[in-house]
């Protein structure tokens, strides 16, 4: 038992250490958003999706010697929404505040390895996947919430991003060591099933996706705000955030990427939880609140993927659909296991 | 999604009337009024605020309690809550989800969802027939780029050729080439939606043709599957019961592991059954039954959901005479078990009734009374009242067997007993002896005939959704003119960006043929 007591101390200890690291972490992201330069905004064109595309695109390509005039080669796709705007004027000085964000995307990456050492002890520690309660669940859900923003700081340069998404993380993981701890290990026989592995690990997975991509949706908002004139304090002051931030378009559609990943993954994490609840209560679906807030999220991400191919409703509100769509799945974790009895009640706390 | 209309610059394969705000008809035509009202239902629109309806719709049926669910929770809130029950209860937030509001805005989303997607896939599938389209007047609109040549006919071949080895569906022209890839986007498309109206009639199917029921089996005990059989059956409209299996299986062991550390005392650990079910005809096959280990005969499944206590009673009268021998299933109460139930001794005169507390741990605090204090049998304990009079067996109403009508007996004891203890009753009422106890477990046997093909469906679904969200559909046109050829195309999906493949393609036809006049974009 001493064994196996040290090694909940040492998963303990990783996220903890992972904590600290990614608080450094957000210092940087911190100087590197503070050290952008705000974006000059067209404000005459008032129709957002057709400012950003050629206007912001060029600036990695323009430092390895590309054309940037308009109409000349467009940006590969890869690089393409990268939404530095600031081309340096020495190529051999780094632009302001990117040695910082270099910084923060490395603490990141140690962030990430200290955390997955932390959840990968706490379920050797348990003897099985480590999703048995609301103390794994969570940590295991900042675990995926950092894992997609590193992923997608490989495809993209989101350095401007990592001050939004590493505080939810650090959220996260002080809720889970404060709130919600707990030296539960065995599980109840509903959850002794590999569907725990399959159902549970796609949710999380989701998890990580829609809360970057709902992060983003807001973010979207402030930069789409940016694109049109300032009228009272309030908007100067979401304008001025916003002309920080890259163009609208380009955190639209990395947002709308994340979901269109995220959204077959639901599903297949509802249905797997259908087949599984089958099997461990001899019904495949019982609008139990757990099952109906699945629902509800996926109805509205399913509404979501519409909204941006309805006109009228493409942009603002399918940005706000997007940010409804992470409310829903966040309240059917800590809303539906915390307020409404049900079968999903696994809690610990 | 809505009617076809195609454009072959904007992949417009399905154009939204209300896009144009197509104005409501006037006068009285009830046919006029009838077919805007279908395209307006049809409308993606309309199908989005279906959409978010259909999820605030969902909402109250987690905060109120549902009778389909958790009858009795529902009977806690009309208690807590007589005068504002009623009222919820009149908008069905007890049901929500059979409710005529909820039901409304499904089957409305799925009746625009027939009206868009049977139209769509019929034109989808003419175009995959008709192959890729001719191109369009104005191809300088589209990411394109034009190549000096002086044998426009032998690029165009060469242009067929490489397009083909890139595995596009190419097809030919008077002067031009045309062709395209990712149909399989749109198709996709269509398939995750018929698949969701597939899991919908099976999810129906199911409902209307299958049936389940629930029944409690002690250790030692058996079943056979016949309606009379279980303590509660639901059928559906369409259920053929006659031509359930006839198959009947027997409980001969059941065996729970709580925990006993500190953090989880008292949580199950493990629930084993040990049945024997029995097709007619053939061999008796013994196997294990467990939570997330359904037990399946002849496509009928066999699910364990419950388990608890059956103290056995032996109740012998004035003379010495057994007149009841038999274990009897009681209620936990609580997660220690704690459990309630009665014994019902018709055979004796005056009748007898028991009301019983059984104690898996029995431990008697001043605040609670008796309870238990752990769930497994560590130190069983019954507390027994005795009743003498008239159990109204006799009247013929159906009584609950975990209920004891007293009205017309009376109270003439209270002992509390442990295993193999025997109470000599008052009045010279006979003996109760408290033998030992047996496990119960309650199992639900269902038969749903639409759940394999709802999975089916799904499963199909999911692959059709992924291929539409990740497929690029695209076009590629390729144009004799004087003296040159222009390639253009047009994308359509999350990236429109047409202008690599376009220039790679000009590119491919400058170096074997001429030189490129000048790039451009849309």
């Amino acid at each position: 038992m001493s064994d196996q007591q040290s090694l909940a101390e040492v998963s303990n200890l990783l996220i903890y250490g992972s904590m600290l690291v990614l608080f450094f972490a957000t210092f940087g992201f911190a100087a590197a958003f503070s050290a952008r330069r705000t974006r000059t905004v067209d404000l005459r064109n008032t129709d957002s999706a057709t400012v950003p595309e050629l206007a912001t695109a060029g600036a990695e390509l323009a430092t390895a010697g590309a054309e940037t005039s308009s109409g000349g080669a467009k940006v590969p796709a890869a690089f393409a929404g990268v939404g530095d705007t600031q081309a340096p004027a020495d190529p051999d000085r780094l632009p302001p505040g990117r040695r910082a964000g270099n910084i923060a995307i490395a603490l990141s990456w140690l962030g990430f390895v200290l955390l997955f050492a932390g959840v990968a002890t706490r379920g050797v520690w348990a003897e099985r996947a480590p999703w048995g309660n609301m103390y794994e669940f969570s940590i295991s859900s900042a675990l995926a919430v950092l894992g997609v923003y590193l992923v997608v700081s490989i495809f993209r340069d989101v350095r401007w991003l990592g001050l939004f998404v590493i505080p939810a993380v650090l959220l996260t993981l002080g809720l889970s060591v404060t709130v919600l701890y707990t030296e539960a290990a065995q599980l109840v026989p509903a959850l002794q099933s590999y569907w725990l592995v399959i159902h549970v690990s796609a949710a999380i997975i989701c998890g990580g996706a829609f809360t970057v991509a709902g992060t983003l949706a807001a973010l979207y908002l402030a930069s789409d705000r940016a694109e049109r004139p300032a009228k009272g304090a309030i908007s100067r002051g979401v304008v001025a955030f916003g002309q920080r931030l890259p163009d609208a378009q380009t955190l639209d559609r990395l947002s709308y990427k994340l979901i269109a990943f995220a959204f077959p993954l639901w599903t297949f994490a509802v249905v797997a939880g259908a087949i599984w609840a089958e099997s461990a209560w001899g019904r495949y679906w019982g609008w139990d609140p757990k099952e109906t807030w699945a629902f509800i999220t996926w109805v509205i991400f399913a509404g979501y993927l519409h909204a941006r191919t309805t006109a009228g409703w493409k942009g603002r509100k399918a940005a706000i659909l997007a940010i409804v769509g992470l409310a829903a799945y966040v309240f059917n974790y800590f809303g539906v296991n915390l307020l409404f009895p049900g079968l999903h009640s696994y809690s610990g706390v | 999604m809505n009617a076809p209309v195609s454009s072959p610059t904007e992949f417009r394969t399905h154009a939204d009337p209300m896009d144009t705000q197509a104005p409501a008809p006037t006068g009285l035509s009830l046919t006029g009024w009838g077919r805007w009202a279908w395209r307006r239902l049809i409308t993606m629109r309309t199908a989005l605020i279906l959409l978010l309806l259909l999820a605030l719709a969902a909402i109250p049926g987690s905060v109120f309690p549902q009778r389909t669910s958790d009858p009795l929770a529902v009977n806690a809130y009309f208690e807590a809550n007589p005068t504002l029950a009623p009222v919820l209860d009149a908008l069905a937030m007890f049901d929500v989800y059979g409710s005529a509001w909820f039901s409304a805005i499904y089957i409305l989303l799925f009746i625009s969802l027939v009206g868009c997607v049977f139209p769509r896939t019929r034109l989808h599938w003419r175009a995959l027939r008709a192959g890729p389209l001719a191109p369009p007047k104005n191809l300088s609109r589209l990411d394109h780029a034009k190549v000096h040549v002086a044998e426009t006919d032998a690029v165009l071949s060469t242009a067929a050729k490489h397009l083909k080895k890139g595995r596009w569906r190419v097809k030919s022209g008077d002067g031009w080439v045309s062709a395209e890839k990712g149909v399989s986007r749109e198709t996709g498309n269509e398939i995750f939606h018929l698949g969701l109206l597939v899991v919908l009639i099976a999810i129906g199917w199911g409902a209307l043709a299958g049936w389940h029921g629930n029944v409690v089996i002690r250790e030692g005990n058996g079943f056979s599957n016949t309606v009379s059989q279980y303590d509660t059956f639901t059928a559906g409209r369409f259920a053929d019961i006659e031509a359930a299996p006839a198959f009947s299986f027997d409980l001969d062991d059941f065996a729970v592991d709580f925990d006993r550390s500190e953090t989880q005392r008292g949580t199950p650990l493990n629930f084993d059954a040990t049945v024997t079910t029995t097709v007619p005809g053939e061999t008796p096959l013994t196997q294990q039954l467990g939570v997330n280990e359904p037990v399946e005969v002849d496509n009928t499944k066999v699910f364990l959901i419950g388990h608890g206590y059956a103290p056995r009673v032996v109740v012998k009268d004035a003379d010495g005479e057994v007149r009841f021998d038999d274990s009897v299933v009681f209620l936990p109460r609580d997660p220690e078990f704690t459990s309630t139930g009665v014994v019902k001794v018709p055979d004796v005169t005056p009748q007898l009734g028991l009301r019983g507390l059984f104690l898996p741990t029995a431990a008697v605090f001043e605040e609670t009374g008796p309870i238990s204090t752990f769930p497994a049998p560590d130190d069983p304990g019954l507390f027994v009242s005795a009743f003498t009079g008239d159990l109204g067996l006799d009247a013929g109403e159906p009584q609950s067997i975990f209920t004891l009508e007293s009205e017309n007996m009376q109270q003439i004891g209270l002992e509390s007993m442990r295993v193999g203890d025997s109470w000599e009753l008052p009045d010279n009422a006979g003996t109760v002896e408290f033998a030992g106890y047996d496990r119960w477990i309650s199992v639900k046997v269902a038969h749903d005939p639409g759940g394999p093909w709802a999975l089916a469906a799904i499963g199909v679904a999911v692959l059709g959704l992924t291929a539409s969200l990740f497929i690029r559909r695209r076009r590629i046109w390729v144009v004799a003119g004087e003296e040159s050829v222009t390639v253009a195309g047009v994308a359509r999906g999350e990236n429109q960006d047409m202008e690599p493949e376009v220039s790679a393609l000009a590119d491919n036809l400058t170096q074997s043929y001429g030189t490129p006049v000048k790039g451009g974009s849309k």
